[in-house]
């Protein structure tokens, strides 16, 4: 009981620290420009270097779930919802969460094992005392490159996996390219009721921006408060991909529920 | 006299968990004085540094800094409190992604309004005094350890500080280094008038460069003398840790 307890105040503590620490950047947001070549770097290092690995996990999931569905579907002589099924499934949930797993365990245990590294070596010490604010140098430039770069790889990661779905509906399941992609297109056409473009394509790129924002606050928190040398490095970049993965799955959930539960 | 003390410690208490480090120290330190703090390991010589700037707060007692107590000085107070502090850390703390001119560059971009080509003049300045005039753009990894601390004295004095720390400023250098970086902290607090406080453990370097000498023990102060009479003295203590037994 007394272990439970610990543990909950210790995630509580966690939280308070993450949520702070995400507002110590809100309030640092105009240092954007100041930061444009940090963020640039944190753009390179974070986009290019993932994006293979975000495009060929997308395609192939592309090819699965019009493989999987197609398969169904052809028995009760649907194959012509396979496009509909695979661009709905890619743009709402398969994109956005794929992108951000990929970033989570590329990125964020990058970043935290970076960050981990410099507390333990004194470095983040030393930034304190030479009056340079940690927030505004460490964690703005890697929190905006992460917030746009999981939208972006996101919607190229939506466009190869449909793109994917659509070679397997052809080659495999005889349903046409043209009728495949006719039905994908169809199928994000529903408005959105705030913002002119499709609403699936926007929802799921709005999930991707906050899981963008909460791999950042969670990999550089884990990182920030490293300690006990190597190890601690090691524990610190685990943490960052377990719970950045864990919290991305609670707000898939219930960003879902806001904005689908009446359909 | 009182309105001289630049550092002061009154009767600070610093423990962590069980293990009491810091057990009652009293100490001054004056404007212009070097004063080197000597002891066994973990007797809390960098503990005592790390009060100083503020990286860490006592327990009980107050730790003074231009007449400021560090426990509850508000952030932007600290801030323009450090800026006129420099930091020489043991292994140097270099940002591994950036240059070792871009390092000592780092409190200027981020501090001050300077020009580009000024601050670039002021660091190569900088690198020279520490004997460093080719490193500007050598990155962290490719300099070796002695060569790491000196980029990280250069960024320490980037700023002209008033009070400047040293913790171990002579570990892993040569002796032709290690002697001439103390020549060169004794140059700095003669010629700039800088108040230095620096954690060794070589006589080498008391002898060059400090006015005072304290050695630390459990925590508290054991001895504290001008550094030809603590080389000399007789204390038991002192004898031991400067001239310990064979067997």
């Amino acid at each position: 009981m007394k272990r439970i307890l610990a543990s909950l105040l210790e995630f509580v503590r966690l939280t308070g620290e993450q949520v702070e620490l995400f507002v110590q950047v809100l309030l640092r947001l105009h240092h954007t420009w100041k930061r444009r070549a940090l963020i640039g770097d944190q753009l390179y290092v974070g986009g290019i270097k993932v994006l293979h690995v975000v495009l060929l996990v997308s395609f192939s999931m592309g090819m699965v779930v019009s493989l999987q569905t197609g398969i169904e579907l052809s028995r009760i002589g649907q194959q012509d919802q396979i496009g509909l099924i695979v661009a709905v499934s890619m743009a709402r949930e398969m994109g956005p969460f794929i992108t951000a797993t990929i970033l989570a365990a590329a990125v964020g245990s990058a970043l935290a094992a970076e960050l981990g590294t410099m507390a333990v070596s004194e470095e983040l010490s030393a930034l304190e005392v030479l009056s340079v604010d940690r927030t505004s140098y460490l964690v703005l430039p890697r929190l905006f490159a992460l917030a746009v770069l999981c939208p972006t790889l996101t919607v190229l990661g939506d466009t190869v996996g449909i793109v994917g779905g659509g070679l397997v509906a052809r080659s495999q399941l005889g349903v046409g390219l043209e009728l495949y992609f006719d039905s994908a297109i169809d199928a994000l056409q529903t408005p959105g009721v705030l913002i002119p473009i499709p609403k699936d394509v926007y929802i799921g790129l709005l999930k991707s921006f906050v899981f963008g924002i909460v791999i950042a606050i969670v990999s550089c928190s884990a990182g920030m408060r490293t300690s006990g040398g190597a190890l601690g490095v090691g524990n610190a970049t685990r943490a960052a991909v377990r719970d950045s993965i864990i919290l991305v799955i609670i707000l898939n959930y219930f960003m879902t529920w806001a904005f689908y539960q009446q359909n | 006299m009182d309105a001289e003390v630049v550092i002061r410690f009154e009767n600070v208490r610093k423990a962590f968990g069980k293990k009491v480090v810091l057990d009652g120290l009293s100490l001054d330190v004056h404007r212009g004085e070097t004063l080197c703090v000597m002891g066994p390991s973990g007797t809390g010589k960098s503990v005592t540094l790390r009060h100083i700037i503020g990286l860490l707060q006592p327990d009980s007692g107050r730790v003074l800094v231009e007449g400021q107590d560090m426990r509850t000085i508000p952030r932007k107070d600290l801030i323009a409190l450090r800026k006129r502090m420099g930091y020489l850390w043991q292994d140097g703390a270099l940002v591994n992604w950036l240059s070792a001119g871009e390092n000592v560059a780092l409190p200027l971009r981020e501090n001050t309004t300077l020009e580009d080509a000024e601050i670039r003049r002021r660091v190569q300045e900088r690198l020279e005094l520490v004997h460093l005039p080719d490193v500007y753009d050598k990155m962290p990894p490719e300099l070796s350890g002695g060569m790491r601390k000196r980029v990280s004295l250069a960024r320490a004095l980037v700023t002209d500080p008033e009070i400047v720390l040293y913790d171990e400023p002579n570990t892993g250098l040569d002796p032709e280094i290690s002697m001439s970086i103390n020549l060169l902290i004794r140059e700095l607090a003669r010629k700039l008038n800088i108040t230095s406080v620096v954690v060794t453990h070589l006589v080498s370097c008391i002898r060059v460069v400090a006015n005072r000498v304290v050695l630390l023990d459990a925590g508290s102060i054991v001895l504290d003398a001008p550094p030809e009479e603590f080389v000399a003295s007789e204390h038991p203590r002192v004898k031991r840790f400067l001239r310990p037994p064979h067997d």
